[in-house]
């Protein structure tokens, strides 16, 4: 029981863990708001031209979309982040992060707004095409809008996998939370950082996994 | 070697870094291995991750408080924890305490409890979804509790639960991929090392094209689930 609590509970070595702790905190802040926003618009783009007229732009698009959600992301990263010097470009560890959660996101984020756009009936926009509102305005103001709200509970879940998955910057040894953990346990020879990282995972992360549920409570009934 | 490489068009030098036949003839093995690993460990998790969800989702509808706050617990932490922060405690700090795991066992422990955490709210949300005339009029006719969640609720909760549960599984079993910062010799394991030995992008290459073989099918038949059993809204 001891051993436990000093392995896993040391808080001595979490105190002093704790700066480090927060700059990986800022560090894994600044992912997710280039990130999120970033694939939620991306995401949109994706879903409307996997829902074009054109077979010629629907099929590719698809094929995209189902490609990036076949590929762990971590492959991705990695790809990207080692594979894509041969080829002469050479992404910092940032911009690697960037641009492998700039593709799984677009597909991700993607195929929500798919579902949710699929689920408004044509009537809507009819109605809002017979009022005179082009094409644009029609997906903007009418259909997206009540996509979005359908949609809710998964965009909300998909952005908490989006936080968790921000971990996997660590491998390309991009200081964020678990990197500056893991830096700490193997200084201290102790895992009680990267129980201290756990923690701060859940304070932020909790609270949105219960939205979540409320969210697919409120949709369900 | 040099002189080839400067003479070479750009697509013949694309081919040549990531599709270089001379290493991919020499790390197909070492690869198929990898494979062979990613393919147990997906399919050891989903069959016992779902089960293990499957489970707590029974044991919740019988409504016992104090167990159900505990399950409650469990499903929300493990959905907010990122797996690799369990992986790594579970690897680095477990061995200190006395208890070794291998790599695999870690994994296969870790993404378990992750995709339980999931099935059990997805499986429950079903439960949930059944109408209460269902359990009503099961009981009535002098079915047992669980004879009644196990033959009435349950096959039709099931169905609901489908689509959701494979995007899920699909999501998870991806994540054995994260195997590889532990070591694992899994296909992106043995794809890192062999790029590393190689000097060739080409391994990195066959990885994903591996992980796309295995995954897309699945993706595929999710899309397809997802449109069969699309939900009506409005």
């Amino acid at each position: 029981m001891d051993a436990i609590r000093q392995q896993f509970f040391d808080f001595d070595i979490m105190r002093q863990a704790w700066p480090m702790l927060l700059e990986g905190l800022v560090m894994t802040g600044l992912i997710c708001l280039v990130v999120i926003p970033i694939g939620l618009l991306a995401g949109i783009g994706a879903a409307l031209l996997s829902l074009s007229e054109r077979r010629i732009v629907r099929w590719p698009s698809i094929a995209f979309v189902d490609l990036f959600r076949a590929l762990p992301p971590i492959v991705l990263l990695i790809f990207v982040y080692a594979g894509l010097p041969f080829a002469g470009i050479r992404p910092s560890p940032f911009e690697a992060v960037a641009i492998a959660f700039l593709l799984n996101n677009a597909a991700y984020y993607g195929e929500i707004y798919r579902a949710g756009i699929l689920s408004i009936g044509r009537g809507q926009s009819e109605a809002a095409r017979s009022t005179g509102l082009g094409a644009g305005q029609t997906m903007l103001y009418v259909v997206l809008p009540q996509a979005v709200r359908n949609v809710l509970p998964d965009l909300v879940s998909n952005t908490v996998e989006v936080v968790k998955l921000t971990s996997i910057a660590s491998v390309v040894s991009l200081a964020e939370l678990l990197y500056q953990a893991d830096m700490a346990r193997s200084v201290t020879y102790n895992a009680s950082p990267i129980v201290a990282a756990a923690g701060i995972y859940l304070v932020i992360l909790w609270p949105l996994v219960r939205l979540v549920s409320r969210l697919e409570r409120r949709i369900a009934a | 070697m040099d002189e080839a490489a400067t003479t070479m068009t750009p697509g013949e030098r694309f081919i040549e870094t990531y599709f270089n036949a001379a290493v991919m003839e020499r790390y197909l093995p070492a690869i198929l291995d990898g494979f062979v690993v990613t393919l147990q460990l997906a399919v050891l998790v989903v069959v016992s991750g779902i089960l293990l969800g499957l489970a707590l989702a029974c044991l919740r509808a019988y409504r016992v408080r104090p167990l159900n706050v505990l399950i409650v617990c469990f499903a929300d932490i493990l959905r907010a924890l990122p797996p690799l922060v369990l992986i790594l405690i579970a690897y680095f700090g477990l061995p200190n305490v006395g208890v070794s795991l291998s790599a695999f066992a870690v994994i296969w422990i870790v993404l378990t409890l992750a995709l339980a955490a999931f099935a059990e709210e997805i499986f429950w949300a079903g439960i949930l979804s059944v109408a209460p005339g269902q359990w009503q009029a099961a009981r009535s006719t002098g079915l047992s509790f669980t004879q009644t969640l196990l033959s009435v609720i349950l096959p039709q909760a099931v169905r609901l639960t489908v689509p959701p549960l494979t995007n899920r599984a699909i999501a998870v079993t991806k994540s054995t991929a994260l195997g590889m910062v532990i070591g694992l010799s899994d296909v992106l394991g043995a794809a890192t090392t062999a790029q590393s030995f190689s000097g060739s992008a080409t391994p990195l290459m066959m990885a994903a094209i591996a992980y796309v073989i295995l995954f897309l099918p699945f993706v595929v038949v999710a899309r397809w689930l997802e449109s069969r059993f699309k939900w009506r809204h409005a």
